[in-house]
């Protein structure tokens, strides 16, 4: 190798410069807490007293027993296959609805585009505990005129039933961020050279052959990326079984891995369990995006840009 | 998985992409006038988007309308129509409800979001900036660090953070919401890539021969060709941190300190025993929910640059 230019290490130390604020901060809430995480979950509290009764406590080490606890323990693996389950159903609906919209929009007169494209992005504005608040309103029997519209018709609805409340979630998850996902795939969509659309167009291909031939196959990066972030979403879910857990019995401590690690940590005080779940949820949420993306070939050429 | 991400960067090309919206946008315009569809088609296209701006719309107008009522009209009264509606009433009592600390939740969202996306920008800006635009060992290491930070799930990281916080003692502060949210890996991303291709080489050049320093060059023209990658930036980390819930929850317990969302589910919990707040809450959220969803409209019609790396953000 060559020894560095004079331009080369002033370009290097001024790099550092730029990137040390950055870098120390991210390493302290990023690196550090996943390192303090991992120390804590191998760690178990213990009293000194005999019998373990009274005396002080102490912390010693505890191997794998917390990982062991978490996964013995039924109710956080029955949360984990429920965010699963929750993925697999409303992340396909949700992009398809959003792909769906996204070439509605592209195939409506301009006249009302700006209209819809407003009022289908407006939840993303809503965050996920007001979104849950407010669609806690509307599935609360005694106050929601969805209810008593039901009624009305004869139907009878319990949105907030064992069965139900699972995909009354999936619904408040979709009303919020379909819009979002629909804007991310018509930036894609308007960025395909329009030429494209008109060289089909006098090939006598209709619009759907259009859509499905190639609007679908020059979005496909875009929607990659929206459901490898709306799998990350999904298995973090926390606010809004959280909010409806009071206006329904069939929402347990453990109802989503989140909420089992914060009940955990706040309600039964075992840090070191919550540690090891929340290890347990961050392995899961990496293994799945990586995985998911290998499995659709996004693995690339080298990183460089330049 | 982390050069996939970058290896889409210059497809959706933010730079060269800029001006082009614009010119489709002309284009597409000329497509309309061309052959157009048949009516049945558009009609059906039209219903259709409107079916699903009724389920869109739905719950905010629920929440326009039960924000004039009472706790009892709430629930004695047809959720989809006004009932004695008393608007300004309502809303100057939720203003005003236990000494204005409404109030002071959403300032305290104002200044949790508005401080943190500011800073989490300058931060991102730098670093990404560096990234970009010099050469030095160890580059794709540390960018690919930054990049897996990005698919950690940020509630996976509260709970260890406020464990660590709670040892330092800064659990229960401004600073324990303020400095994670300072922290943006994918800011670094987005001003990394628009940096990459926005910022000549040659430029920097000439500045170095003028004898400007590297400082100089990255606040006097590294900032001003990256501004549309910044406000990007700065947007998306300000909705971020205004919706995040899990972070504030974990962090605060003194209810001076909440952020809005977090105030109104205390009051919502709460409402059992008091109803009065089961109003005050639908009141407050509408309240909090309206800045933002104006900034959406307007926002929505510029924000194209970074959408689709913003889909990065989950």
């Amino acid at each position: 190798m060559k020894r560095p230019t004079r331009t080369e290490i002033r370009g290097a130390r001024a790099a550092a410069g730029f990137l040390l604020p950055f870098l120390a901060l991210f390493l302290f809430c990023f690196i550090a807490p996943i390192g303090y995480a991992l120390y804590e979950s191998v760690l178990k509290t213990e009293r000194t007293g005999a019998l373990g009764l009274g005396g002080e406590t102490r912390e010693v080490w505890a191997g794998f027993s917390n990982y062991a606890h978490a996964l013995e323990d039924d109710r956080f693996t029955t949360g984990f296959g429920r965010v699963l389950l929750f993925g697999a159903v409303q992340i396909p609906l949700m992009i398809a609805f959003a792909t769906a919209l996204a070439l509605l929009l592209e195939a409506a007169s301009a006249r009302w585009v700006g209209f819809f494209r407003t009022a289908f992005f407006l939840p993303y504005g809503v965050p996920g505990v007001i979104a849950s608040i407010l669609w806690g309103f509307l599935y609360v029997p005694g106050i929601s005129p969805l209810v008593e519209l039901a009624d009305a018709a004869g139907w009878e609805v319990d949105f907030l039933g064992r069965s139900a409340v699972l995909w009354s979630i999936a619904n408040i998850v979709t009303w919020q961020f379909t819009g979002y996902n629909m804007l991310v795939l018509i930036a894609q969509l308007k960025a395909v050279p329009g030429e494209l659309y008109e060289a089909a167009r006098i090939d006598g291909a209709s619009a759907w052959q259009v859509a499905r031939h190639i609007k679908l196959p020059l979005i496909r990066p875009a929607l990659v990326l929206t459901t490898v972030f709306s799998l990350i979403g999904t298995l973090q879910l926390f606010a809004e079984p959280k909010v409806l857990k009071p206006l329904s019995n069939s929402i347990d401590s453990g109802y989503t891995p989140n909420l089992a690690a914060y009940n955990e940590a706040f309600t039964s005080n075992n840090q070191h369990i919550a540690a090891a779940e929340a290890v347990l949820l961050a392995l899961v949420a990496c293994v799945l995006s990586f995985g998911f993306l290998r499995l659709v070939g996004q693995r690339g050429r080298d990183g460089e840009d330049r | 998985m982390t050069t996939g991400l970058t290896e889409d960067a210059p497809a959706d090309g933010t730079p060269e992409a800029d001006p082009r919206p614009q010119k489709n946008r002309r284009r597409g315009t000329g497509r309309g006038a061309g052959p157009r569809p048949p009516l049945r088609y558009r009609i059906i296209t039209v219903s259709l988007l409107a079916v699903a701006a009724l389920y869109f719309l739905t719950p905010v107008y629920w929440l326009a309308v039960s924000a004039t009522k009472s706790s009892s009209d709430l629930f004695g009264t047809f959720g989809f129509w006004f009932h004695d509606p008393r608007p300004l009433d309502r809303l100057r009592q939720v203003l005003t409800h236990d000494d204005g600390i409404y109030v002071r939740w959403f300032l305290n969202s104002l200044l949790y979001a508005g401080v943190g996306a500011l800073v989490a920008t300058l931060l991102s800006a730098a670093a990404g900036y560096a990234l970009a635009v010099y050469r030095f060992p160890g580059r794709e290491a540390v960018f690919n660090v930054v990049l897996a930070g990005v698919l950690i799930p940020g509630t996976a990281l509260a709970l260890p953070l406020y464990l660590l916080f709670s040892e330092l003692g800064l659990a229960n502060t401004y600073a324990a919401v303020l400095i994670p949210s300072v922290v943006s890996p994918f800011g670094v991303y987005l001003c990394r890539i628009y940096a990459a291709a926005a910022v000549p080489g040659s430029l920097l050049e000439a500045a170095r021969i003028d004898g400007a320093g590297e400082t100089r060059i990255f606040t006097t023209l590294g900032l001003r060709l990256m501004t549309p990658a910044l406000v990007t930036v700065f947007l998306f980390q300000f909705v971020h941190i205004w919706n995040n819930f899990f972070l504030p929850l974990v962090m605060l317990s003194d209810s001076d300190l909440y952020p809005v969302q977090l105030g109104l589910t205390s009051w919502q919990g709460y409402a059992d025993r008091q109803p009065e707040l089961y109003q005050y809450t639908v009141g407050g959220a509408l309240l909090s929910v309206l800045p933002l969803m104006v900034l959406m409209g307007v926002l929505q019609r510029y924000w194209r640059t970074g959408l689709t790396e913003g889909s990065v953000k989950a």
